[in-house]
């Protein structure tokens, strides 16, 4: 219940939950994609991308994003600097 | 004439389908127009008792169908609108009576008969669903702000885009204004933000809705009701007319003064 006991002890307000549990909910309902289909994926195209630029592998995101009633695989993936790897 | 067909349809059950097409049945006939619903929920037969007209039943759909009664002799007439007609669903069979075919048939025949054709559909994802949605000119979904009633009517939607029932538009219902100030409710923006499709309706929770299905009287024929008036909006702009959405912010002190002096 939202009382303002919640706000002092700072427990989130239960719709805002709400919509952030249906956000992640609705994305994985509509691509047929779980979080471990997106690792492997994400590690596949990592394999392939690595075979030809040098990259981060920690600083890798890919998700999927909500755009309307549409789905967007976003992938960041940020690439090594070549100086850096040379003086390293 | 050339009617209209409205399937209306979510999902979950119980949030509401049922009241819906009652209540924008009611409020299209009161404006005049022909409406024919039909209860497409076989062997789970409601409409007729939120309607009220449960003692006048002699045909039902399934009938229709498969030829013992003629269209005409299955159509109940409402008590309160000479245009206004009810064909039951069959409460002694199953949902595989009926096919997708047999409903595209049915409306066409309707279509010359009434101005709308307003379908009931059953609760679920299965055949229940297509044979409703078969005939539709246009859906309604209808959602709760709550999470499993929302998740349902994201499936349904996902389904239509499938059937290429595209441009389903949205009924929140029960919406409880005071939850929602209270962020304990899932706001109408948010669930238009989470399903991304057009809205046609809000209806806020109000204990009138039960009280007129007790008395098989829908409430969209009660002036004072915030839900029934949300209800003939809802019909308005079935019909093409641009009705500004309801401030449903009624909890201030003022609101629940006239609330107090207004109803019983």
């Amino acid at each position: 219940m939202g009382s303002f006991f919640d706000r002092v002890t700072g427990r989130k307000r239960s719709a805002k939950s709400a919509k952030e549990r249906l956000q992640l909910v609705l994305i994985h309902d509509r691509t047929d994609l779980t979080q471990a289909e997106l690792e492997a994926l994400r590690d596949d195209i990592l394999a392939v991308i690595s075979r030809h630029v040098d990259v981060e592998p920690d600083a890798v995101q890919i998700g999927v994003e909500r755009d309307g009633r549409e789905q967007r695989l976003v992938a960041d993936i940020p690439i090594r600097s070549v100086t850096r790897r040379r003086s390293g | 004439m050339n009617a209209k067909i409205v399937t209306v349809t979510s999902g979950k059950g119980g949030v509401g389908k049922t009241t819906a097409v009652a209540n924008i049945a009611v409020a299209l006939a009161s404006s005049g127009a022909k409406v024919c619903c039909i209860d497409g929920d076989i062997g789970l037969r409601n409409l007729d008792v939120v309607m009220g007209l449960e003692n006048r039943i002699v045909y039902d759909l399934v009938d229709v169908i498969e030829g013992r009664c003629r269209l005409r002799q299955a159509m109940i007439r409402d008590k309160r609108f000479p245009e206004l007609y009810l064909i039951p669903a069959a409460q002694t069979r199953d949902k595989s009576a009926v096919s997708p075919s047999d409903m595209i048939r049915l409306g066409d025949e309707l279509r010359s008969e009434v101005d709308w054709v307003l379908i009931d559909s059953p609760a679920g994802i299965e055949r229940g669903f297509k044979y409703a949605i078969a005939a539709a000119d246009q859906v309604l979904v209808i959602t709760n702000p709550e999470v499993s009633a929302v998740r349902d009517a994201d499936r349904v939607i996902g389904l239509l885009e499938a059937e290429e029932k595209g441009n389903p538009s949205l009924i929140i219902n029960r919406l409880n204004p005071s939850m929602v100030k209270n962020h304990d409710m899932l706001t109408a923006e948010d669930v238009i933000d989470l399903l991304a499709i057009r809205l046609i309706g809000v209806v806020p929770e109000d204990e009138a809705v039960v009280v007129g299905t007790n008395r098989g009287a829908p409430i969209a024929l009660d002036a004072k009701s915030k839900a029934g008036e949300a209800f003939r909006n809802i019909a308005q702009r079935l019909q093409g007319k641009d009705v500004p959405f309801m401030d449903l912010d009624d909890q201030g002190l003022w609101a629940r003064i006239q609330r107090m002096a207004g109803r019983k």
